[in-house]
C-alpha cells in the first residue's frame, strides 16, 4: 500500500461519524438518487448513480466499524481499496458531482449523500486522486490568495475604476465599518459590476461599509477538493480580516460555495463561532427592503426566471428573499420548473466548473437547465452567483441559446432611485 | 425428524435461538453505528418552522415533487409492500396471538379474508419490485447477492403463511414448519443485511433534518 494510500483510508477511518454508519446502514439498493442527479439524468449512465459513487468510503466503514466487516477483513475475505479503484472513483467523486445536495432531499430513509461525498473528498485529495484542476485553483488560493490568481493589485485597479466611473467611494479596510464586502474571484475578472452596484447600493442604504485588502476572496477551493486544512487556512483569512477591523458583518458575495464555507462550514473549520454576522448579500438586501433602504423605481418589461445557486438556497437556506427583490423590479417573473430547494444544479458547483477533465460531461448535464429555462418563456436569466453565472453563459453558448445572464445585485443597482444625499443613516 | 417434530423445534428453540440473535444483534448493530457520535456544528442556526430531525422522519415518508413519475414502480410498489408486511405481521390474529405469548401485549386484528386479500397484494407488489431490480438499469448497476438474498428472505415468510393458511402444495403441518423457520431466517439476518434499515431509518432521517435544519432548510 503506498503511503499517500494509507494516509487517505486513515482520513476517511476518522470522518466516519455516527450519522454516516447510519447512512450506509439504511441504504436498500432503491436507485431513486439517480433520478435526482442531473449527471445521470442526463447521461442515463447508471455509474453516476450518487450513492454509487460512496462505494469506497462504504468499503471503508464496512471493514473498520461493522462487526461482521471486521470478521471478513480478518479472514482476508475482503477487498481492500486500492490507488487504482480511487483512481477509477475521480470521476464519479469530483468530476460527476457538484455537490448540489439534490440528492439527499430525495433519499427515501433519509441518507444525506452530499454530506458523505464532501467527507470522502478529504480521503481522495488526501492520497492524491482529486482532478488537477482543482488541485491547481486550490494551490492558487493558498500561495497567491485565489483560485484565478487575482492578486490585491487587481482589485485595487477595479476600485479607481469604479471610483472614477460612479463618483462614489469604494472604503479599502475601514476600521468599525458595519459591512466587510467579500468579493469573489469570478466577479474580480468577469463581472465588475457586483462592486459597482454594492457601492451605490450601500449609499443608497446609508450604511458604512469596507473591503478588507488581505481578505477580499470569499471562494474556498479547500472545500471544493475535500482538505479541511486548507479550507481553514483560507476562512481564517476572513476572520482575522473581520476580527482586525471590527466589522459586525461580514457578507458573502454572488457566490454559492464561498457562502456555504464561510457561513456553515468555517466556525467548524477554526473550532469556535464568529464574533460577527455572515450573511449572504441576497439577504443584506432583503433586509434593506424590509427596512425600506431599498428603493427601487421601473420595472424590467422582458420576462425573467431566476436560478437558485445549490449552495445558497438547497445547501444554504436562502430562500425567499431573491424572490421578494425580483418582485421590486421585475413585472414578469416566472419560476422555473422545481424551485427553491429542489433547484437543478448549472453543472459547474463544487469545484466541477475548475476541473477541465469535467467540461464534456458538464455540457451534456447542462441539458437539464437547457429544457428548465426553454419551458419558462424567458428572455432574461437571473441568478446570484458567479460560478453559476459562467457556467450558465458557457451551457447556453453551447446549446446556442440567446439569454442573457445576469446577477440580481447589479438589476437592482441598475432601479436604484438616483439620490443626491445619502438616505437616513441607520436603520 | 418428522413433521410434528420440525413443527415443535422451530416454535421451541429454533425460536427462541431466533429471536435472541435478532435481539442481541439489533442491539449490538445499534450500539456499533450510534455511538460512533459526530462533532457538534459550531455554526449559529439558522432557525425555520418545519425544519428539524422529527419533521423529516415523518415527511421523508412522503415522495418528493416529480419523482413518484420518475420512478412509480419504486414507489407504488414500495409503499404498497412496506403497508402491507405491517399489516400482515402486526394485525394477523395468529401473530397478535404469538406476540402476546411472548411479551403480553395485545391489539385487535383483522378479519383472516383482509389478510390474505392483503397478502396477495403484498406478494404481487414484491415479485414487482424485484423485476423493476432486474429491469431498471440503475437498480440493477447497483444490485448486489444481498439484494436478492435479501428480497427472498421477506418473501419466504409471506408466501409460506399464505400456503399454510390456505392448505396449498405440502400438509398444514409442514408448511407452518416452514413458514416459522423461513420467519425466523429473516428475525437472524434482519441486524446484518439491508433489512436492518427498518431501525436505521429513523436515525438517518433524523441526521439529515437535523443537519439541514441548521441550515433552515426543511428536508
Amino acid at each position: 500500500m503506498s503511503a499517500s494510500l494509507e494516509k487517505g483510508i486513515n482520513v476517511l477511518k476518522e470522518v466516519i461519524d455516527a450519522p454516516i454508519a447510519s447512512f450506509f446502514a439504511s441504504c436498500v439498493h432503491c436507485g431513486l438518487c439517480a433520478e435526482a442527479c442531473l449527471f445521470y439524468t442526463e447521461s442515463g449512465d447508471p455509474k453516476f448513480t450518487p450513492i454509487h459513487k460512496l462505494e469506497p468510503l462504504r468499503r471503508v466503514y464496512t471493514q473498520e466499524y461493522t462487526l461482521l466487516g471486521r470478521l471478513q477483513k480478518w479472514l482476508g475475505l475482503s477487498k481492500p481499496l486500492t490507488d487504482e479503484e480511487l483512481e477509477e472513483w475521480r470521476v464519479l467523486v469530483y468530476d460527476s458531482c457538484t455537490m448540489c445536495g439534490r440528492c439527499s432531499l430525495v433519499c427515501p430513509v433519509g441518507n444525506d449523500i452530499v454530506y458523505m461525498i464532501r467527507k470522502l473528498r478529504e480521503g481522495m485529495a488526501v492520497s492524491g486522486h482529486a482532478p488537477p484542476g482543482v488541485i491547481g485553483a486550490t494551490k492558487r488560493t493558498v500561495e497567491i490568495g485565489s483560485p484565478m490568481g487575482v492578486r490585491w493589485p487587481a482589485v485595487a485597479a477595479q476600485i479607481k475604476h469604479i471610483e472614477a466611473e460612479t463618483g462614489l467611494t469604494v472604503p479599502v479596510d475601514q476600521e468599525g465599518a458595519e459591512y466587510m464586502i467579500l468579493l469573489s474571484s469570478m466577479e474580480i475578472i468577469n463581472f465588475p459590476e457586483y462592486l459597482s452596484a454594492i457601492a451605490k447600493i450601500m449609499k443608497q442604504a446609508g450604511k458604512t461599509w469596507t473591503l478588507c485588502s488581505d481578505a477580499f476572496e470569499a471562494t474556498n477551493s479547500g472545500i471544493q477538493i475535500g482538505v479541511s486544512d486548507i479550507a481553514r487556512v483560507i476562512v481564517s483569512r476572513i476572520v482575522n480580516g473581520a476580527e482586525r477591523l471590527k466589522v459586525k458583518t461580514v457578507i458573502s458575495p454572488e457566490c454559492g460555495h464561498a457562502y456555504m464555507a464561510l457561513r456553515w462550514e468555517g466556525p467548524n473549520l477554526i473550532g469556535r463561532p464568529y464574533n460577527f454576522d455572515v450573511l449572504h448579500i441576497l439577504e443584506v438586501l432583503d433586509q434593506f427592503r424590509e427596512q425600506g433602504l431599498l428603493k427601487t423605481e421601473g420595472f424590467e418589461e422582458t420576462r425573467l426566471t431566476f436560478h437558485d445557486p445549490c449552495q445558497i438556497v438547497r445547501r444554504g437556506g436562502v430562500i425567499e428573499p431573491q424572490r421578494n427583490l425580483l418582485k421590486m423590479v421585475a413585472k414578469d417573473f416566472v419560476e422555473m420548473s422545481d424551485p427553491g430547494k429542489y433547484n437543478w444544479c448549472c453543472g459547474g458547483g463544487g469545484g466541477v466548473s475548475a476541473n477541465e477533465d469535467a467540461e464534456a460531461l458538464r455540457l451534456v448535464a447542462f441539458k437539464r437547465k437547457k429544457a428548465q429555462l426553454e419551458a419558462t418563456g424567458a428572455k432574461t436569466l437571473v441568478t446570484a452567483c458567479a460560478n453559476c453565472r459562467i457556467v450558465l453563459e458557457e451551457g447556453l453558448e453551447h446549446y446556442q441559446m440567446d439569454m442573457p445572464v445576469v446577477g440580481l445585485t447589479e438589476l437592482l443597482a441598475e432601479h436604484l432611485v438616483e439620490t443626491e444625499k445619502p438616505a437616513a443613516q441607520g436603520g | 425428524m418428522n413433521e410434528l417434530q420440525f413443527l415443535t423445534w422451530v416454535r421451541g428453540p429454533g425460536l427462541d435461538i431466533a429471536l435472541s440473535i435478532f435481539l442481541l444483534g439489533v442491539l449490538w448493530r445499534l450500539i456499533e453505528i450510534y455511538s460512533l457520535g459526530r462533532k457538534p456544528d459550531l455554526a449559529v442556526p439558522r432557525k425555520r418552522p418545519g425544519a428539524s430531525g422529527w419533521h423529516t422522519i415523518l415527511r421523508r415518508s412522503v415522495a418528493p415533487p416529480g419523482m413518484v413519475k420518475r420512478s412509480p414502480v419504486s414507489y407504488i410498489g414500495g409503499y404498497i409492500f412496506h403497508v402491507g408486511l405491517a399489516i400482515i405481521v402486526f394485525l394477523f390474529v395468529p401473530h397478535i396471538k404469538l406476540i402476546e405469548g411472548l411479551t403480553g401485549l395485545s391489539w385487535p386484528g383483522l378479519p383472516s379474508q383482509v389478510v390474505d386479500a392483503v397478502t396477495i397484494v403484498t406478494l404481487a407488489a414484491m415479485v414487482v419490485v424485484l423485476v423493476d431490480r432486474i429491469n431498471k438499469p440503475v437498480k440493477r448497476y447497483l444490485s448486489t447477492f444481498e439484494d436478492y438474498f435479501t428480497w427472498t428472505l421477506t418473501f419466504l415468510p409471506v408466501l409460506t403463511g399464505y400456503l399454510a393458511v390456505q392448505h396449498l402444495f405440502l400438509p398444514y403441518t409442514l408448511m407452518l414448519a416452514l413458514h416459522i423457520l423461513s420467519a425466523e431466517l429473516l428475525l437472524v439476518f434482519l441486524p446484518f443485511t439491508k433489512l436492518f434499515h427498518a431501525f436505521t431509518v429513523f436515525g438517518s432521517r433524523w441526521f439529515n433534518g437535523d443537519i439541514n435544519a441548521k441550515k433552515g432548510v426543511p428536508v
